[in-house]
């Protein structure tokens, strides 16, 4: 972004306009001639995906806005109304209840991506937190947004998440209260919630732009996890990147719309249809799935403090993965110990997930104590581990050279028609 | 994708379906007996409400449920709207005139009460829930507007793929139809306090405050339906369903249109992409 | 800019017809998205359905209004006084800033005599809206210099059949869509 800009404006105003404010080039050279890794495969396009996520949420969530009322008397039956008589208002409110699902799908899957790969390793730190920094904040927006509609899940989490502040020694209760703005969860605590639930995106965009810039400065990794070494490595972000990107996303809008038009309440819960009730907590209160590993986590620890410490330090670790992965390898394609530990460990998150949403006891509360024993042990001693141990494959020297070797006699004619 | 990547993410998802299976062994207490699922109109990829069938599912929760249970958010114009019972528009208003509403306050700032209109939601049988409860042994009869997303058939976590490749969404009605027929006189041995009723279908134990609201000919059908518990039990529950999501059909409707449009975009997109990168090795 | 290589090739090619077909589906995919956030906002099926009302007008004895609320705005309905009636039938037509009728339930370029704006067949009631088509301000009833209607805002004065005579105020006042169900309920809308 600091180079000196390849934009040539074509037309006379183009030119006028680069001289005062740049912004065609800066499109230019981050989006159009940007030079992409060519052996990108499927999974680099979950970056675009999540813009696309992004935009269509807050697109969405906005439109909502205009219908929806942050009141404890009304939100329920305002949510109804959305449902009922604004026009498409179903087709809108199931969009953005399934695309944050469908969000968090994405968000996982480049996240896993990024581990398989070691895209978080020298010079790509800074991404990494940053990426990391979304998530905290796209998890805060989504247990916010929960907490809208008002039902008997909604009241419920809202009640079981602000009491994890409780836990904090001396002043916890008053960490509370001040959440709440009263002595439980009421009113003035869905109205903040909406408030910071309209916020919290545009911060999310903030960040965005902050990991993008950060990602155009170091360059993508790619599935081989050697750096880009000459012009024959690359090709240009467009066409080529562009247009893989956008065919992906469509592939993924596929499944959203098979999820908001045929299975809209799938990934709901039944109790929050039922309108808020303080009086009476469900027999089973569960989260929204993309939180049930942490969940998991939270009440695999007896101790209320301890547990909640557990709970946040599983996703604050992942800030200092960089670091912990003492491999200068970076694909686990040539890393023989790694690869299995990655599966293991993608195999672990998930078994939490499904432990998250039954009731902790007996085996399954000894079963998530082991899982979650892993979890942390996977951070904090196999990956520094294995890395030290473990005797890589050997890497190939460059992009091309592995692109062409696999492409066989063709490759000649190989290079970047750019 | 890559060989190896592939390779590894099949042994996990085979390891994951291990670890689920051997949760399933352990299973909820309640409810008693499995509910079986029924055949609905309007399940499937191009499901369709039974017009007839809104109609008379109206019918029975007018002379029946509606004693207690309350529609708070279905107003009687709703009952004229296409992909529901769909009434004309002189029935709506006829329909809407059998009600007595509150209304005010007028010049004096006094209530008063007129007919149902159209735009009238219905009125709620009991005043608040305190009223319901005192009237109904300490239980309020829940309100019914969305009951058939409220409630769900529990399922087992490996139907997942399944339900979700059949657009399952049914849960509520096949609940309801089975609460609805499911009352039975309680086993040997087992005992039901005082003022609940036996039901193995019931989720939140084995009996519930409400007694066995439907029995043989209790709603005299129009149209020569036949007038037994369980084709009420199925009208009614095909009624809530539509009560809790008016905009099924249509949804589903829009929905099959814009599957069908984003596939061709994909298909599009695909060629695009293999001409775009037609020369280059990758 | 997606294929540089067309740029000297005069014909279409069937490369050139792929991405001009794709990017076609894709522009109108966008536009059909589009709708559901733009038709949000028009007035919902619960708003609609308000939007026709019936008054009861037993109680309103000549020389009385009732200010009614329909679609969230003022309908005025006055039973006139026989002075107020043939006030309004002895202007003729020229002394008027607007000669149309702006009656809703009357032929679009009916002329602004009072049997025009009148209720037909009951020419004391006088249906309107009450909203000045100057900016939109409630005029206030029975005051002004012609004994209608006069808009505090920006000084607008109506006559007893609610048409502009003084004022910055373009049009009469308008006549909603109505009807007398009975002798004693109005329908409006």
């Amino acid at each position: 972004m600091s180079a000196e800009s390849t934009y040539q404006p074509k037309s006379g105003f183009g030119r006028w306009m680069e001289a005062r404010l740049p912004i065609m080039g800066l499109v230019h050279d981050s989006f159009v001639v940007y030079p992409t890794p060519r052996n990108l495969n499927y999974l680099w396009a979950f970056g675009a995906i999540l813009t696309m996520m992004l935009v269509l949420q807050i697109l969405t969530g906005i439109v909502l806005a205009m219908h929806y009322i942050p009141d404890a008397a009304m939100a329920f039956a305002s949510i109804e109304h959305i449902m009922r008589d604004v026009n498409y208002g179903w087709l809108l409110r199931y969009l953005h209840a399934n695309g944050a699902s469908m969000f968090f799908v994405a968000v996982y899957i480049h996240m896993a991506r990024s581990m398989y790969y070691g895209s978080y390793k020298e010079p790509r730190e800074v991404l990494w937190i940053l990426g990391v920094i979304i998530f905290l904040l796209m998890i805060a927006t989504a247990f916010m947004g929960y907490v809208l509609p008002w039902g008997q899940m909604s009241f419920w989490a809202a009640t079981v998440i602000t009491n994890l502040f409780s836990a904090i020694p001396l002043f916890g209760e008053g960490i509370t209260t001040w959440l709440w703005g009263g002595f439980a969860v009421d009113s003035p605590t869905l109205n903040r919630f909406y408030s910071l639930h309209y916020l919290l995106p545009f911060m999310i965009v903030g960040v965005v732009v902050l990991h993008v810039w950060a990602l155009h400065v170091v360059g993508q990794n790619n599935p081989l996890g050697i750096e880009v070494r000459s012009k024959q490595d690359t090709v240009r972000f467009t066409p080529h990147a562009t247009v893989k990107d956008v065919f992906a996303s469509v592939v993924f809008l596929v499944v959203l719309a098979w999820l908001m038009f045929y299975l809209p309440n799938f990934l709901g819960h039944p109790d929050n249809y039922i309108p808020a009730n303080s009086l009476q907590t469900p027999a089973h209160i569960v989260p929204e799935w993309y939180f049930l590993p942490f969940y998991a986590i939270l009440r695999a620890i007896p101790d209320k403090l301890m547990g909640v410490i557990a709970l946040f330090a599983s996703i604050g670790i992942l800030a200092f993965l960089p670091w912990l992965d003492t491999s200068r390898v970076r694909s686990a394609r040539f890393r023989p110990l790694y690869f299995w530990f990655f599966w293991i460990f993608m195999i672990v998150v998930v078994g939490l997930g499904y432990l998250g949403a039954q009731t902790p006891e007996g085996g399954f509360l000894l079963a998530a104590r082991l899982l979650t024993a892993y979890y942390f042990a996977h951070f904090l001693i196999i990956l520094p581990i294995i890395g030290l141990i473990e005797r890589p494959r050997p890497l190939p020297s460059s992009i091309a050279e592995s692109v062409l070797a696999s492409s066989g006699g063709e490759a000649g004619e190989a290079a970047p028609a750019e | 994708m890559h060989r190896r990547l592939r390779h590894g993410l099949s042994a996990a998802v085979l390891s994951a379906a291990v670890v689920f299976g051997a949760g399933a062994a352990v299973a909820a207490s309640y409810p008693l007996e499995r509910t079986e699922l029924q055949r609905w109109s309007f399940s499937g990829y191009f499901g369709r409400f039974d017009q007839a069938q809104l109609q008379r599912g109206f019918q029975v929760y007018r002379e029946v449920c509606a004693s207690c249970h309350s529609l708070n958010f279905i107003a009687f114009r709703h009952l004229g709207n296409e992909g529901g019972p769909h009434f004309g528009e002189e029935e709506v208003k006829a329909l809407a005139a059998e009600y007595i509403v509150t209304d005010g306050p007028d010049e004096f700032g006094d209530l008063f009460e007129r007919d149902g209109k159209p735009f009238d939601t219905f009125p709620a049988p009991f005043p608040n829930d305190q009223a319901a409860a005192a009237a109904n042994g300490g239980a309020v009869p829940p309100d019914l507007s969305v009951m058939a997303k409220a409630r769900a058939a529990p399922r087992h976590i490996a139907w997942m793929p399944v339900d979700m490749l059949t657009a399952y969404q049914e849960a509520g009605a096949d609940y309801l139809y089975a609460l609805l027929t499911g009352y039975e006189d309680p086993p040997p041995g087992t005992e039901v306090t005082d003022g609940t009723y036996y039901n193995p279908y019931f989720l939140a134990g084995k009996a519930l405050a409400m007694s066995a609201p439907l029995s043989d000919g209790i709603v005299t059908y129009d149209d020569g339906s036949p007038e037994t518990v369980d084709q009420y039990a199925r009208d009614v529950s095909a009624f809530l369903m539509w009560t809790a999501e008016p905009h099924l059909m249509e949804r589903k409707r829009i929905g099959f249109q814009v599957i069908v449009f984003l596939v061709v975009f994909a298909g599009l997109l695909y060629l695009t992409k293999k001409k775009v990168w037609a020369d280059t090795a990758h | 800019m997606a294929n540089s290589e067309t740029a000297d090739q005069p014909e279409p090619t069937r490369r050139d017809f792929l991405y001009v077909a794709t990017g076609a589906v894709g522009a109108v995919g966008v536009a059909a998205a589009a709708w559901p956030f733009i038709d949000q906002m028009n007035p919902d099926a619960a708003a609609l359905a308000l939007a026709s009302i019936e008054v009861d007008i037993a109680s309103v004895e000549p020389g009385m209004s009732l200010t009614v609320k329909w679609r969230g705005k003022p309908v005025f309905i006055r039973n006139r006084t026989e002075d107020e009636i043939a006030a309004a039938n002895e202007v003729a037509l020229d002394e008027l800033p607007d000669r149309l009728a702006r009656n809703d339930n009357a032929a679009a370029g009916a002329s602004a005599e009072d049997a025009n704006r009148a209720a037909p067949g009951r020419e004391n009631w006088l249906v309107m809206i009450g909203v000045c088509t100057h900016l939109g301000c409630v005029p206030l009833g029975q005051s002004g210099e012609f004994g209608g209607w006069f808009c505090p805002c920006h000084g607008s004065s109506y006559d007893t059949s609610g048409r502009i005579r003084i004022g910055p105020a373009p049009e009469n006042l308008r006549v909603p869509p109505f009807e007398f169900i009975s002798d004693t309920t109005l329908r409006i809308g």
